[in-house]
């Protein structure tokens, strides 16, 4: 008990300074929701059964553009389809796990649970209760955002719009990256995935993302191509 | 009708998390493809780096005068040297509101 609990926490800790960012973020949301008229049950709920910010804001964009039904859920799912490699590289790790513990931790899943509990795994892999990290991590996201959310619903706008905090969602991907600045070949498919995501910034389905990616891990094959 | 989409696009965003998490078994991918997939956070997160840096809301290039990318020069710099996830952020937040509110 106490080793789960002590991954759990840890789980926690790893991914709060991560967190700061994301209240920024869904308090902009809860916004951008009263703002398109979905009031505070529609727009709270998309944090609960959706729970994925980006896809959340394509969501209810299309959603009061009037865009059909096909066209939003392709955006959706295409915006959130880089979750798939992140299931891909955790798999081996949460192979062994019940169907029921599956189903939570993907559903709790994110960029930043991803990027934390997959450093943990990689160091950790021997541990059986090495998931709790990732219970953690997530769960940490999760209950950041839901509050968030409430919060930009009840109170609006409390933060200047002035200071420029979207800003802060670039760096948190650029602060999850620092270990791989010493790596040449990270180095190039960091520059490859960027510069295609701005060439394909403007493509329909905001397919970029993805594009982006396959294009990144093409060039890692490539640049690993000699090895076993 | 909303709830109904909204619950659709709840699924297949669950779906975009779970499929590979519950299909890949142990031992069923190559160590090329493992190499590969340790590139993921490499080849993911700049898709979302660059275009907030170098875009404007418009989505074009705004290279000259762009505070966002003074900041996110900083935070690399601090990043390499540091190797610290929350210095990292804080002082490419910071080097960015200088930019903004006193350069």
């Amino acid at each position: 008990m106490i080793n789960k609990n002590k991954i759990f926490t840890k789980g926690v800790l790893d991914c709060l300074p991560l967190l700061l960012p994301v209240v920024p973020f869904g308090i902009i949301f809860g916004v951008i929701g009263m703002e398109l008229g979905f009031g505070p049950y529609v727009t709270y709920a998309t944090s609960f059964i959706i729970f994925a910010g980006s896809s959340q804001i394509v969501f209810i964009q299309l959603i009061s553009a009037g865009a059909s039904p096909l066209v939003t859920l392709t955006s959706v799912g295409i915006v959130n389809s880089r979750h798939l490699l992140y299931g891909a590289v955790l798999a081996e790790y949460l192979e062994k796990l019940k169907l029921r513990w599956k189903i939570l931790l993907s559903y709790l899943l994110t960029d930043q649970a991803f990027a934390v509990s997959n450093k943990y795994f990689k160091k950790n892999s021997k541990n059986k209760f090495a998931h709790y990290h990732l219970l953690g991590s997530g769960l940490g996201l999760w209950v950041t955002w839901q509050l968030s959310t409430i919060l930009g619903i009840v109170l609006g706008a409390i933060v200047p719009e002035e200071l420029g905090l979207s800003f802060t969602i670039p760096l948190t991907f650029i602060s999850l990256l620092v270990s791989e600045f010493r790596k040449s070949k990270h180095i190039i498919v960091i520059l490859v995935s960027g510069c295609v995501a701005l060439l394909a910034y403007n493509m329909p389905f905001k397919a970029y993302i993805i594009i982006a990616a396959i294009a990144g891990l093409s060039v890692a094959a490539f640049l690993n191509r000699k090895k076993a | 009708m909303i709830w109904v989409k909204m619950i659709i696009a709840g699924i297949i965003t669950f779906l975009t998390r779970f499929l590979l998490v519950s299909l890949i078994k142990k031992n069923s991918l190559t160590n090329k493809t493992k190499i590969v997939l340790s590139y993921v956070p490499s080849a993911v997160f700049p898709a979302i780096i660059f275009p907030a840096v170098f875009l404007n809301l418009n989505g074009q290039l705004f290279i000259e005068d762009n505070p966002k990318i003074i900041g996110a020069i900083a935070a690399v710099l601090v990043g390499y040297f540091s190797k610290n996830v929350v210095t990292t952020i804080i002082l490419g937040l910071l080097v960015y509101w200088a930019y903004i509110f006193i350069g």
